[in-house]
């Protein structure tokens, strides 16, 4: 076991340090840290007031991508990966036979820093396994943080993770340094989570989400009256859980989802699409494109809640508890409530034109603004930017070409899916009742 | 058909709409002096930049604009995509002509068609913000090279300028064939020019960087793989992300 005592934590500068060492512990600790889907440095404001280190500006940069086409924001790193629990989907449990490692407080903040003068990263996304209690593993964290924000004037990104079972003062301490906390659900279900994670319990998750939300909102309300109180946690907090390991049914999967943004505020909800990382008998074997491209339709529907002003009932029920693989939700939506199409582009609200299948939120935006100076036809229409291939049948415009209007729902469908090419043909699971 | 030839300055392109209504022009289009070719017809004039003339021809832009309008006619100049000058002056054309701030109207070819540029600038300008990559020299300075397909260093100054403002460096953009160049000291910006025979000569050797550099860029590479889940492997999605041309210039690409 590699993890450092006390004794190496502070004291040594990276200078004159074991390169080769500190490299291999990099690679083991980014490798463990991968399947953490979040990468977002968004939403979080800090000035770079007198001359210290780095900025946020709220909006997020993605400084590269992996090969798997993910942004690259944050070094996403684990402190260890040494851990006390044995979660069946975890590539860092305990009973895997994995290289172990484990980075000083030193070392991270090291990194961090020299990363961040070389613009290769936005700042840091710090998680860790478990080793020796909960506590005690939290407070190494916070204490990271403190660090770079303290004795370094460092205004980069922080994202660490909240783990379930730390003392609330712990999660109330992180929130003061880091711009986004996260506690990972994990899985659907308390049933899910009790069969491949049996340490954890739903209960232990949600408190230390509880306590973030009741300091963001405390600190939201004292703010408002007192400008100088110090920011807590301001780009919220996120979560994400594993889907396709488990039972659960879309209609499940964003119901709970949509809970946990209405409970707790969140500001993500991630879905990590499940990749096998054992040959556990209680995992399902799957391939991976299969959890992918469910993974895909589920943030599309993420997407339709959160921008989209859509409702999960009108996404998912208990009539139609699985997502389309082969066409996307707001698609799927649509065909089920054609009594409400066409709208006239030119007339119809803002909140309609975005349901429409083909436009998205910018060319809604700029069809609004437009329309006020002259009726839109489908060749501005086009150049504004919407899929007219999909638009088509739900609206109408300027121009008397409305002979896509009045199909059947299983007529559109054929047109538009033997139009479309995909890579995930094979995968696309059997024509569901749509209709 | 009357062709106007400016020197390529921003006010110089301003002057060419004064001059256009001035001398009450009305087929005129805008070329660059050394980039015109001579298979033109018609009339040639050469406008010679005036920056009282440009000045006014500004001033009514900003009273007829908003400041992103604005801000949209600055990011088409950087552009440099060729005929920028002509959408320019159809958008302006545009603009002087209406009564009321048409900026949004979407529907008009010009209007979008200097939106979209804007557009393309702003993504090159946030790509650029992301795609730096520093190297620190023996001297401390952190260096980079680019090759941003606009001219965006001006617009890329200010993020720079804050995120890193308690360190010295050097921004050099190699296609344009200039730089701009921080003193955490003095807390001032100026531009270089540095000339060379080729851009190779742009790029440090590692005679000349600092201890520890090429550990970190290791580590940084090691990192880029480490971090990417191989089942999920899709360079369709990675090359729309990170274009080849810009591999040369991103550490982890190398």
């Amino acid at each position: 076991m590699n993890i450092c005592t006390n004794k190496c934590t502070n004291a040594v500068p990276l200078y004159g340090m074991n390169w080769e060492r500190v490299k291999e512990k990099l690679g083991i600790l980014a490798d463990a840290a991968k399947y953490d889907v979040s990468c977002s440095s968004s939403g979080s404001k800090r000035d770079n007031k007198g001359k210290g280190l780095g900025d946020t500006t709220g909006m997020g940069i993605c400084h590269s991508y992996t090969e798997d086409g993910r942004c690259i924001s944050l070094l996403k790193i684990l402190l260890t990966n040494v851990c006390i629990y044995d979660c069946a989907y975890c590539i860092s449990r305990k009973s895997n036979d994995v290289k172990r490692a484990g980075f000083t407080v030193q070392e991270v903040v090291d990194l961090t820093i020299s990363f961040y003068r070389r613009n290769y990263i936005e700042g840091l996304f710090l998680s860790s396994g478990i080793f020796k209690d909960v506590d005690y593993t939290m407070e190494r964290l916070v204490r990271i943080a403190k660090k770079l924000r303290l004795e370094h004037n460092f205004n980069g990104y922080i994202h660490l993770k909240a783990i379930p079972g730390a003392s609330d003062e712990l999660i109330k301490e992180a929130g003061l340094y880091a711009d986004r906390l996260s506690v990972n659900i994990e899985l659907p279900s308390e049933q899910s989570l009790q069969k491949l994670a049996p340490e954890k319990r739903m209960a232990d998750i949600y408190k230390p989400m509880s306590v973030l939300n009741n300091s963001i909102l405390e600190h939201n309300g004292t703010k408002a009256l007192i400008k100088s109180t110090p920011k807590f946690a301001p780009a919220g907090q996120s979560t994400q859980m594993v889907v396709g390991a488990t039972p659960e049914t879309d209609n499940d999967i964003l119901h709970k989802a949509n809970a946990l943004y209405k409970s707790y505020h969140l500001k993500r909800v991630y879905y990590s699409g499940f990749v096998p990382v054992s040959d556990d008998a209680r995992l399902p074997v799957t391939t991976p494109q299969v959890s992918f491209l469910r993974e895909h339709r589920l943030y599309q529907a993420d997407w339709l809640m959160r921008f989209y002003k859509f409702s999960v009932n009108e996404i998912v029920d208990k009539a139609h508890p699985l997502l389309a693989t082969d066409i996307d939700p707001k698609l799927q939506w649509a065909l089920r409530n054609l009594h409400l199409f066409p709208i006239d582009i030119n007339r119809a609200a803002y909140d309609m034109i975005i349901r429409v299948p083909g436009i998205g939120i910018q060319s809604a935006l700029k069809i609004v603004e437009a329309r006020r100076f002259q009726k839109l036809g489908w060749e501005q229409l086009r150049k504004i930017g919407l899929a007219e291939s999909r638009a088509k049948y739900f609206i109408t415009c300027n121009d008397a070409r409305y002979n896509h209007i009045g199909l059947q729902p299983h007529v559109i469908y054929q047109q538009i899916t033997s139009n479309a090419s995909s890579k995930f043909k094979t995968y696309h699971s059997p024509q569901l009742s749509l209709f | 058909m009357i062709t106007l030839w400016y020197d390529g300055s921003f006010a110089g392109l301003l002057t060419c709409i004064f001059e256009m209504y001035e001398h009450r022009l009305k087929d005129v289009s805008i070329f660059q002096k050394q980039k015109e070719t001579n298979a033109l017809f018609g009339d040639t004039l050469d406008v010679i930049t005036d920056i009282t003339k440009a000045n006014r021809v500004w001033n009514g832009l900003q009273k007829r604009l908003s400041r992103q309008g604005c801000k949209n006619v600055v990011w088409n100049y950087l552009s440099e995509l060729e005929g920028f000058e002509n959408a320019l002056l159809a958008f302006s054309r545009y603009v002087f002509d209406a009564t009321e701030n048409i900026e949004t109207n979407f529907g008009n070819p010009a209007v979008l068609q200097v939106a979209q540029t804007a557009k393309k600038v702003g993504r090159e300008k946030h790509r650029m913000e992301a795609f730096v990559r520093f190297q620190q020299l023996k001297d401390g300075l952190y260096y980079a090279a680019i090759r941003p397909d606009y001219n965006v260093l001006p617009l890329i100054l200010p993020h720079f300028k804050s995120r890193y403002a308690d360190q010295h460096w050097l921004i050099y953009d190699l296609q344009r064939g200039y730089g701009i160049k921080y003193d955490a000291g003095k807390e001032t910006v100026e531009e270089v020019n540095i000339s060379v025979s080729t851009d190779d000569e742009l790029i440090p050797n590692t005679a000349i960087l600092a201890e520890g550099e090429l550990y970190y860029q290791d580590m940084w590479k090691d990192y880029f793989h480490k971090t990417g889940i191989p089942e999920r492997r899709n360079m369709k999605l990675h090359l729309q992300h990170v274009p080849r041309r810009y591999w040369k210039y991103l550490t982890e690409k190398l």
